[in-house]
């Protein structure tokens, strides 16, 4: 019963949204009141409904109801309680119930907290914004309807995939579509904005948090990503440029652009055209990512949704609102007056210089993953686009924006001198060069790429540091005080870049440095790996609540000291008949061991493998301190008070 | 990433990529044949090289390049050996030539358009504030105004 009323309740919700759709637009238009009026409420509702409809579905897979389709499909009654929770987003259609959720719920909250918006362009906004959400909740109700019964329900699912069955993949997509849907939020301001002809600094002040939104959950979505790889996949590989992964990389490098030529609209009212155009691009490639994901043409072998009706259909809405978004575009965005004016060296100049190298590494990312398909299709060429490749086109973007980057963030608007910019920053520099110079020598031998990945690392920390710094007066028995009273925008900004620069280092530390061996042990074999000795303990079978293992203790120490003891393990899930490497790995600040044992051999003895993988975890801590910057930045006062602020009473219109 | 695991799931022997009985013995050629490896594409899998991968037909790549490597081929020669039997999809960085070169070019190209493109937009927005100033005329009928 429960069910059928969350299906019902998701019907109900597209009604809504076709009312929220046309009403409040054409209200807009023609200057009706009470249409408009009709925006924020309908928002509500259908978020009200989504959230009811998404906790029926989540009750379905929490007592394990088989006569639901996805639920039998999906699920298993042994499956731990967090697991069947997740797995209600862990397949397509509760995954595009999810999305459809955020869309409903980002909505709700423009028409909870939008009162300082103009009605119209509320109006308009909540209009478009439920444009996107007919489309997508027509999706899925005609193609991918999660509540489908099963007229004869069996007797037990069918088992959640068991590499989904792990904390960080459970909720890595939660992340990943707060992070596509926020930029729903900056496409819908973009488009409203172009029906009414006209951008302001109020607008980049309202776009630039949605943005931010999104751009930090993506960083949390694709970290998390990324860190279940290194230690799920058995050798520690981080990111692959497969597909999918470049489905949600797009967004994040775009989203990063727009994040920041909203802040020239928000403070120099400049870059308007451009920022409305990064914002309408930056849904299209959530979009074409979604497409990407579930459509599977652009890989031949696919787990999720490989079903041709649904990409056709998503490759339809990609058309619709980006055909429609970028239409309107060219007829209006000349409208967009500039004021702002400003010289070549400026902050102004810098934020373009960093939109278009990300703009550009977007570009790059983009043509590297549909290449193949376009090849195929128009020349007839069957080849691949890897990891060399993309290797290769993309990084010379992000060391360029690494070099610019700490300069561009302490010139002053307007206006600026490189030379009194550059002053506090030479220290930054030569403090950045004596990093690099120590990792030259402590790699003796090996490649350029860590000492180079230091050198850019340690610029962007203390790059940071000098714009922090130079941020409070110059009364040093003042400065920290004012430090703590700097506006949290500024903050943002400081620890988001220090967080890029900790990622940089700890990519090319990790890839330069890295220690492998592979080898056959016995039990009681004892090897040296890098300045490691490891044992081979012992090797036992264990069985867990849903799988069996073959679990190793292998021991690690360093100077005759124990530094570690780790238990990998193999594992076999019989109800999906499918066996996982558990690696184990002991985390350190400097270092990672990376432990992972494989078959027993022929001639006795397992195959094991051991890593030594310095600075690993810098890569996602990295990631984590940009997301922790975003967060800040979000939570800065002026946003706030745009955000929150109570709408001042106005007089009754007279009569 | 997720899809990665498709892989897993349908061709996962039970092994994982490089094998130790996979190794040479001789370090020099185990790293050039590790360094091929990466830029082979495992052909069943999605953007995997073979040497991640842990497939049947990775294993038997990385086996063929090895005994390439033994006979005393170079770099290049076994690289040719592999595309003339599969292609040049087997490469995961195709050859910069005929219609791939647009790849290659397409972002050198963009960057070189988009730079140009703002150095334009920065001199538009230098020139604009010109017009604040006072023209000749401006300044005449002021000093004329000053003098009554």
């Amino acid at each position: 019963m429960i069910v059928e009323t969350g299906h019902f309740a998701l019907i109900l919700a597209l009604l809504v949204a076709v009312v929220q759709f046309v009403l409040p637009l054409v209200g807009a238009h023609k200057g009706w009141r009470g249409w408009m009026a009709v925006a924020g409420p309908a928002a509500l509702i259908q978020s009200a409904l989504l959230t009811f409809s998404f906790c029926a579905l989540t009750y379905a897979f929490v007592t394990s109801d088989f006569s639901v389709r996805l639920v039998a499909a999906n699920s298993h009654t042994l499956k731990p309680m967090l697991y069947k929770v997740t797995g209600v987003w862990g397949n397509h259609e509760g995954s595009m119930l999810l999305w459809c959720l955020i869309l409903a719920v980002f909505g709700a909250l423009v028409a909870l907290f939008g009162g300082n918006l103009p009605d119209r362009l509320k109006a308009r906004v909540l209009g478009v914004q439920a444009a996107v959400g007919v489309a997508f909740l027509g999706f899925l109700i005609f193609t991918s309807n999660p509540f489908l019964r099963l007229v004869n329900p069996p007797m037990n699912g069918r088992d959640l995939n068991p590499l989904l069955q792990d904390p960080g993949l459970a909720f890595h997509p939660p992340f990943l579509y707060l992070g596509y849907v926020g930029l729903s939020m900056s496409f819908s301001f973009a488009v409203a904005a172009l029906i009414e002809g006209r951008v302001d600094a109020a607008w980049g002040r309202w776009v630039r948090p949605w943005t931010l939104l999104a751009w930090l959950n993506l960083t949390i979505g694709i970290a998390l990503g990324s860190w279940w790889a290194y230690y799920e996949l058995g050798w520690g590989g981080f990111w692959f440029w497969d597909p999918v992964e470049n489905a949600s990389f797009m967004p994040w490098l775009i989203s990063a652009a727009l994040l920041h030529s909203a802040i020239v609209v928000e403070k120099r009212e400049a870059l308007k055209s451009w920022t409305i155009l990064l914002a309408i691009l930056a849904f299209g490639f959530s979009l074409i990512g979604a497409f990407i994901v579930r459509s599977g043409v652009l890989t031949s072998v696919h787990a999720f949704a490989n079903d041709p009706e649904r990409g056709v259909y998503l490759l339809a809405i990609t058309g619709l609102f980006m055909g429609g978004a970028l239409t309107l575009y060219a007829a209006r965005a000349g409208e967009m007056q500039a004021k702002g004016v400003f010289g070549v060296i400026s902050r102004e100049s810098a934020l373009v210089a960093n939109n278009v190298l990300l703009a550009v590494a977007t570009f790059v990312v983009f043509i590297g993953t549909i290449w193949p398909l376009v090849a195929e299709m128009i020349w007839d060429r069957k080849l691949s686009v890897g990891p060399p490749f993309f290797d290769m086109a993309f990084t010379p973007f992000m060391v360029a924006l690494a070099v610019i980057l700490p300069i561009g963030s302490i010139l002053s608007w307007k206006r600026a001198k490189l030379g009194r910019a550059m002053r506090p920053l030479w220290w930054a520099l030569a403090a950045a060069f004596g990093v690099a110079a120590l990792a030259w020598v402590f790699g003796t031998g090996r490649s350029l790429l860590a000492p180079i990945g230091a050198l850019l690392g340690a610029w962007l920390v203390f790059g940071a540091a000098v714009d922090l710094w130079t941020r409070t007066g110059s009364d040093v028995s003042r400065k920290f005080g004012r430090a703590l009273r700097l506006p949290r925008a500024d903050w943002g900004r400081v620890v988001a870049h220090a967080g890029l620069g900790i990622t940089i280092f700890g990519i090319a530390a990790m890839t330069a440095w890295q220690i492998e061996d592979i080898r056959v042990a016995q039990k009681g074999d004892v090897f040296t790996v890098g300045a490691y000795e490891v044992t081979l303990a012992d090797v036992r079978r264990v069985e867990g609540p849903n799988y069996i293992s073959t679990m190793a203790e292998m021991q690690a120490t360093k100077n005759g000291r124990e530094a570690a003891v780790l238990f990998p393990e193999k594992r076999l899930y019989p109800v999906a008949g499918m066996p996982t490497t558990e690696a184990d790995i002991d985390n350190g600040v400097f270092r990672d061991l990376y432990f992972v044992i494989g078959d027993p051999q022929e001639g006795g003895g397992w195959a094991v493998r051991t890593y030594v993988k310095p600075f690993a975890n810098w890569i996602w801590a990295g990631a984590i301190i940009m997301a922790i910057g975003g967060g800040l930045s979000l939570s800065d006062r002026r946003f706030r008070v745009a955000a929150g602020a109570k709408k001042t009473p106005k007089g009754v219109p007279a009569e | 990433m997720r899809w990665v695991l498709a892989i897993w799931v349908l061709l996962a022997g039970a092994a994982f990529a490089v094998q130790p009985d996979e190794v040479l013995d001789d370090p020099v050629l185990e790293e050039r044949a590790r360094e091929i490896s990466k830029g082979l594409r495992c052909l069943v899998c999605r953007n995997e090289s073979i040497d991640e991968s842990n497939a049947e037909l990775a294993r038997d790549l990385r086996l063929l390049v090895r005994e390439r490597l033994v006979e005393g081929d170079s770099d290049e020669e076994v690289i040719e050996f592999l595309v003339s039997r599969f292609g040049e999809f087997v490469l995961l960085s195709p050859p910069a030539s005929g219609s791939t070169l647009i790849l290659y070019i397409a972002g050198p190209a963009m960057l070189i358009a988009a730079l140009g493109i703002s150095a334009l937009y920065l001199r538009r927005r230098r020139v604009e504030p010109e017009q604040d100033a006072l023209s000749d005329d401006e300044k005449a009928r002021l000093a004329a105004l000053l003098d009554e």
